[in-house]
C-alpha cells in the first residue's frame, strides 16, 4: 500500500475508511504469519531446552548452529570426492528424481490412460497394481541391482516403482471417470480417436493426473532418500549416511530441514503446475 | 409424400437377465420445420427415444430413416442440445462453439468462415458478451445457451433437445423458450423437444406427442397445437385454443396416464 490516498484523505471523511483498511491488512498479514513464526519458535524453545541437559544424545539448535555453521553458510563449497555443500548434494539427487519421475510420469500417464479406457484390463491389472504398489522403496533396491548391475540406474529405477503407481492409478480413474455427457457430446460431433484423446480425453483427466503426479513426486524424494543411504556417491540420502558414520549429528540435522524444504518445494511445484495448466477444468 | 424423418415401429428393450421392454412400437413422421414436443411422466422413455435418434443408443426393433437414410450412429446433422449443457469446462464459451464448428466444417469453410459462423451462432443466442468466459463463470441460463448455439453451428438436418430448460428457474426459462420460438421461426429448423411442461410444449410445438407411462411405453395421443406464429406468452393468455391444447394435455397426463406413484 502507498501512503498516498492515507495523506489525501487527512482532510476528507475517507480516512476513516482508509486507517481501518490499512489496519485490517496488517492484520491479516499478521494472522497468516504469526501462528507458524510462534509454532517454530516452540519448537524451538522446547527442543534447546531438552537438550541442553546433561547427558542428552542430541545436540541442541544453539549447538546445531554452531558446529554446523559452514554447512549452513555455505552449500557450495566443492572440495572434491564427496566433501561438497549442500546444494551439490541436493542437486545429485534431484537430478536422479528427475529422470525417475519423467520416466513415471510418461509411463504411468499412457498406461493409465489405455487401462482407464477398457474395462477388462482395469479388472485385470488393478489388483497386480495394488499389490505392487505398498511395496515399500527399498525392498525394490537389491533386485534393480541385480538387474542394473549399477547404482545410479538402479536409484532412478527405485524412484521410477515408487512413484509410477499413483500416476498410474489416478491416470485411469480420471479416464474412467469422464462424464457420459462429454462422451456423447464426442460422439455426436463424431470425434476420431485422436481428436478424442487431445480434446476431451486429457482436459477430462487433467485434475487426476495432477493429483497422482503431486503424490508420485513426494514418493520419489522418500524413495530417493532412502536408496542413496545404501548405493552411496553424491547425494543427500548418502550424505546423512556418511555424517551418522562421522558421527556428525548436527550434519544430520541440517541436512534434514534441506530434505524437508525440498520436498516441500516440489510438492508445492507440481501443484501450481497443475493449476495453471488445468486453469478453468475445474468444474 | 415421403416423411423427413420417419421413426417406424421403434422399440427398446435393455437386456440382462430380466429383459425390461422400455419403448414399443412407436411410430411418428414428422415433416422438415416441424416442431415437435414429446410429453409423458417420468420413466415413460421419452429420452430413450430422443437417444435413438441421436443414434446415441440402437433400437431392439424398428428404425428411423432421416431423409430416406437410417439411423444407426450419433453425427452432427442430429444435432443435440442436452439437459445438463454438457459443455466442456476447460474451453470458453467461443471454443466449444468452435470446436463443432471446425468439427463439421473443418473442410468446406475457412478459418475465417469458421470464426464468422462461431461468431454468428453465439450472436443468435445473445451471447456476444461472453466468448472468452468459461462455463463456469457464467450463469445456468446462459450455458444452456451456448448449448443450443453449439447445436445450431452445426446446421443440423433435426435439432434434438433434451429437457434443455428443465435445470433454470422459472424466468431465465421463460426466456430461453422465447428465443428458441424465435430462431424456430427465423431458421426454420426442424426440432424435437423432450419436456414435461405443458405450457412449454403448448407455446413451442406444432405437435405434442404424448407418451404413455412404462415399462412399454409407446405414442398415446398426438395433439396438434393449431395456434398463429408467431406466438406471444401474453396473448396466449386469453386465447381459447391454446387453454383447449393445455387442457388435453393435462387431461392426458392426469387422467388416463397418472404417473405410477400417484396410484
Amino acid at each position: 500500500m502507498t501512503d498516498t490516498p492515507i495523506k489525501a484523505g487527512l482532510s476528507s471523511p475517507a480516512f476513516s475508511l482508509a486507517l481501518p483498511r490499512l489496519g485490517g491488512f496488517a492484520r491479516d498479514v499478521a494472522l497468516r504469519l504469526l501462528p507458524p513464526v510462534i509454532t517454530i519458535a516452540l519448537i524451538l524453545g522446547v527442543w534447546e531446552v531438552v537438550c541442553r541437559q546433561a547427558g542428552s544424545s542430541l545436540p541442541p539448535p544453539s549447538t546445531v548452529l554452531d558446529t554446523s555453521w559452514e554447512l549452513i553458510t555455505d552449500p557450495f563449497y566443492d572440495r572434491g570426492g564427496l566433501d561438497k555443500g549442500l546444494f551439490w548434494h541436493l542437486i545429485a539427487s534431484l537430478s536422479r528424481v528427475a529422470y525417475g519421475y519423467t520416466l513415471s510420469a510418461v509411463v504411468g500417464i499412457g498406461v493409465g490412460v489405455l487401462i482407464g479406457q477398457s474395462t477388462l484390463a482395469t479388472r485385470g491389472l488393478d489388483p497386480v497394481f495394488q499389490v505392487l504398489r505398498t511395496v515399500p522403496p527399498l525392498a525394490w533396491l537389491p533386485l534393480s541391482l541385480a538387474a542394473f548391475r549399477a547404482s545410479d540406474p538402479s536409484a532412478i529405477f527405485v524412484i521410477f516403482i515408487t512413484s509410477v503407481w499413483p500416476v498410474l492409478i489416478n491416470t485411469s480413474v480420471g479416464i474412467r471417470a469422464i462424464p457420459q455427457d462429454y462422451r456423447n457430446v464426442a460422439r455426436v460431433l463424431r470425434l476420431n480417436g485422436i481428436e478424442y484423446f487431445i480434446k476431451i480425453m486429457v482436459p477430462a483427466a487433467l485434475p487426476y493426473i495432477f493429483t497422482g503426479l503431486r503424490i508420485g513426486v513426494g514418493l520419489s524424494w522418500l524413495a530417493i532418500v532412502a536408496a542413496e543411504m545404501l548405493i552411496g556417491g553424491v547425494g543427500i540420502g548418502f550424505f546423512i549416511w556418511d555424517a551418522w558414520n562421522s558421527s556428525l549429528i548436527s550434519d544430520i540435522i541440517v541436512a534434514l530441514i534441506y530434505v524437508g524444504l525440498v520436498g516441500f518445494c516440489l510438492d508445492r511445484l507440481i501443484a501450481l503446475a497443475g493449476r495453471l495448466i488445468a486453469r478453468g477444468a475445474t468444474l | 409424400m415421403q416423411a423427413y424423418l420417419d421413426i417406424s415401429h421403434v422399440g427398446m428393450s435393455f437386456g440382462g437377465k430380466r429383459t425390461s421392454v422400455v419403448l414399443t412400437d412407436v411410430s411418428l413422421t414428422i415433416q422438415r420445420g416441424d416442431y415437435v414436443s414429446i410429453i409423458g411422466h417420468s420413466g415413460c422413455g421419452k429420452s430413450t427415444l430422443l437417444n435413438i435418434v441421436a443414434g446415441l443408443l440402437q433400437c431392439s426393433t424398428g428404425g428411423v430413416l432421416l431423409e430416406g437414410k437410417e439411423v444407426d450412429s450419433p453425427g452432427p446433422d442430429r444435432a443435440v442440445v442436452f439437459q445438463n449443457h454438457s459443455l466442456l469446462p476447460w474451453l470458453t464459451v467461443y471454443d466449444n462453439v468452435r470446436l463443432a464448428v471446425d468439427k463439421v466444417f473443418g473442410r468446406t469453410k475457412t478459418r475465417a468462415e469458421r470464426d464468422q459462423w462461431t461468431r454468428h451462432n453465439l450472436a443468435l443466442v445473445n451471447m456476444s458478451h461472453a466468448l472468452d468466459k468459461r462455463p463456469n463463470e457464467i450463469s445456468g441460463g446462459m450455458k444452456q445457451r451456448v448449448g443450443i448455439a453449439r447445436a445450431l453451428a452445426m446446421e443440423p438436418k433435426v435439432l434434438l433437445m433434451d429437457e434443455p430448460f428443465g435445470a433454470l428457474d422459472a424466468l431465465t426459462r421463460a426466456q430461453l423458450q422465447d428465443t428458441v420460438m424465435d430462431l424456430h421461426q427465423r431458421l426454420g429448423n426442424t426440432v424435437i423437444m423432450i419436456t414435461h411442461d405443458v405450457d412449454e410444449a403448448v407455446l413451442l410445438s406444432d405437435r405434442i406427442v404424448m407418451m404413455t407411462n412404462g415399462p412399454a411405453a409407446t405414442i398415446g395421443e398426438v395433439l396438434p397445437v393449431t395456434l398463429e406464429r408467431p406466438r406471444d406468452r401474453l396473448e396466449l393468455a386469453n386465447n381459447p385454443a391454446y387453454h383447449r391444447a393445455r387442457a388435453a394435455v393435462l387431461a392426458f397426463l392426469y387422467e388416463r396416464h397418472r404417473a405410477p406413484s400417484a396410484h
